[in-house]
């Protein structure tokens, strides 16, 4: 019987792309939560280079970076594939995923680390980065096309962490009347069963965020 | 029947010559357009790729793809002969882990180029971090190659290393990759430069220099 374990945390963004594809691929598997604060002696041995969740490890081997582990998913259970068969549409998804961590996430995180003018022009390049998502759904349901596939799970984390970002700084980005296509793609992905019943509690979540970003702020405070 | 195959590159760009060695390695014939960057770019360029307004961007029939190493998948994916990935989903798990490590790590080299100071000090403790990852957990003690035998996709990622750095390290008077402190790397440099494939396409190391070192000093003057 295949042993397939997920080392993650209860908030972390990437680790909730990989519990995704496992369930909507109906792969069984166990759960260990880990403390960053505490890693514990397995993390460390299952991902030496980074110590970083999440880590997947199947049948006693480990595979660490969430994009490497969702490619493994999918390679290895064929069940309800995340990416088409055809390498256009393949290479297409995965620069989404890339374009997705490389520019929208840390623009959109520079804007809700700070405040005032400064989160106000942060805002204004998160939103350059989100009109081409913008473009990229029209005549479409999901980035996948007409089903969840990898660069909804790697954008995913917009459909629920934007909402607890706007929450803790009122900061508007995915505004309905400027981005009428993701404001509707935010709403069918969060509803979506399975990835409906895996959101984090989003109480915490906000709790969690108003110290991380009490915290940055604090950091900017000149001496 | 094929399509036509065109890469749009600068001649001095590791991005793009990643590419051009994959497709030299599976012996795929294609066009090459020189693009003028970063002085202007081409309306082709812009038209294929809108997003990132970069290089390279390879262009099968009139389907564009961007973004280096997701060229290089794609490659891998359409033209099966002489495979740059294993074909165990393990095996290509720890490939794509190693690229990721690649594309994140790479940066900080560009960062010793265009900066000075303590911001130079700090993006050269990044290369020696990365370096050091590389010598102690990549395997190279193990094989002559990060593919094993014959070179793959990792080595395809690492490739600045074998020509960029040394450029970089003359251009800015600073050695990084001592022999002695990372024996294994610097092996694995001249392996990887002693390959057909890659020997016949490595940018002149002279005139890399030449070019990038008055590069350096207007980029310091701009800033």
């Amino acid at each position: 019987m295949a042993e397939v374990k997920l080392f993650r945390t209860w908030s972390s963004p990437f680790a909730l792309r990989i519990v995704w594809a496992l369930k909507l691929k109906d792969v069984q598997y166990d759960t260990i939560f880990e403390d960053l604060s505490n890693k514990s002696p397995l993390l460390l041995q299952y991902n030496p280079v980074h110590k970083k969740v999440p880590v997947l490890v199947h049948n006693g081997k480990s595979v660490a970076e969430s994009f490497v582990i969702l490619e493994y998913i999918e390679e290895t259970w064929k069940q309800n594939p995340l990416l088409s068969e055809d390498p256009h549409e393949r290479a297409a998804a995965r620069c989404w995923a890339k374009f997705g961590d490389e520019k929208v996430l840390p623009s959109i995180w520079e804007a809700f680390k700070s405040e005032g003018k400064e989160q106000e022009e942060g805002i204004v390049k998160a939103k350059e980065n989100l009109k081409y998502l913008e473009e990229e759904l029209k005549g479409k349901k999901f980035f996948g096309g007409e089903h969840i596939g990898f660069a909804d799970i790697a954008l995913g984390w917009l459909a629920e962490y934007e909402n607890v970002f706007e929450e803790v700084t009122s900061m508007r980005v995915i505004a309905e009347e400027e981005f009428p296509l993701l404001s509707e793609w935010k709403r069918t992905f969060s509803d979506a069963p399975i990835i409906k019943e895996n959101w984090p509690p989003r109480d915490k979540l906000v709790t969690k965020f108003q110290a991380l970003r009490e915290a940055n702020l604090l950091k900017k405070v000149p001496k | 029947m094929a399509d036509q195959v065109r890469l749009f590159g600068t001649w001095c760009s590791p991005f793009s010559t990643r590419v051009i060695w994959a497709l030299k390695l599976k012996g795929i014939p294609y066009d090459y357009i020189e693009e003028d960057l970063p002085y202007k770019k081409s309306a082709q360029l812009l038209k294929y790729n809108p997003v990132h307004k970069k290089i390279p961007v390879l262009v099968h029939g009139e389907k564009p793809i961007c973004e280096s190493m997701v060229i290089v998948e794609y490659i891998e994916e359409t033209w099966l002969q002489n495979p740059l990935l294993p074909s165990d989903p393990y095996g290509r798990a720890m490939a794509r882990f190693w690229v990721k490590f690649a594309e994140d790590t790479a940066p900080a080299i560009w960062m010793v180029f265009r900066t000075t100071g303590e911001e130079q000090e700090k993006a050269k403790k990044e290369v020696l971090e990365m370096l050091k990852t590389i010598e102690e957990h990549a395997g190279l003690d193990k094989k002559r190659f990060f593919g094993g035998d014959n070179i793959g996709i990792v080595d395809i990622a690492f490739g600045q290393i074998a020509r960029w750095f040394g450029v970089i390290e003359e251009v800015v008077g600073m050695e990084l990759l001592e022999p002695h402190a990372f024996p294994l790397v610097h092996a694995w440099t001249n392996n990887f430069k002693d390959v057909p494939a890659i020997r016949g396409n490595l940018p002149d190391h002279d005139r890399m220099v030449a070019f990038f070192k008055p590069f350096r000093e207007s980029l310091l003057a701009s800033s």
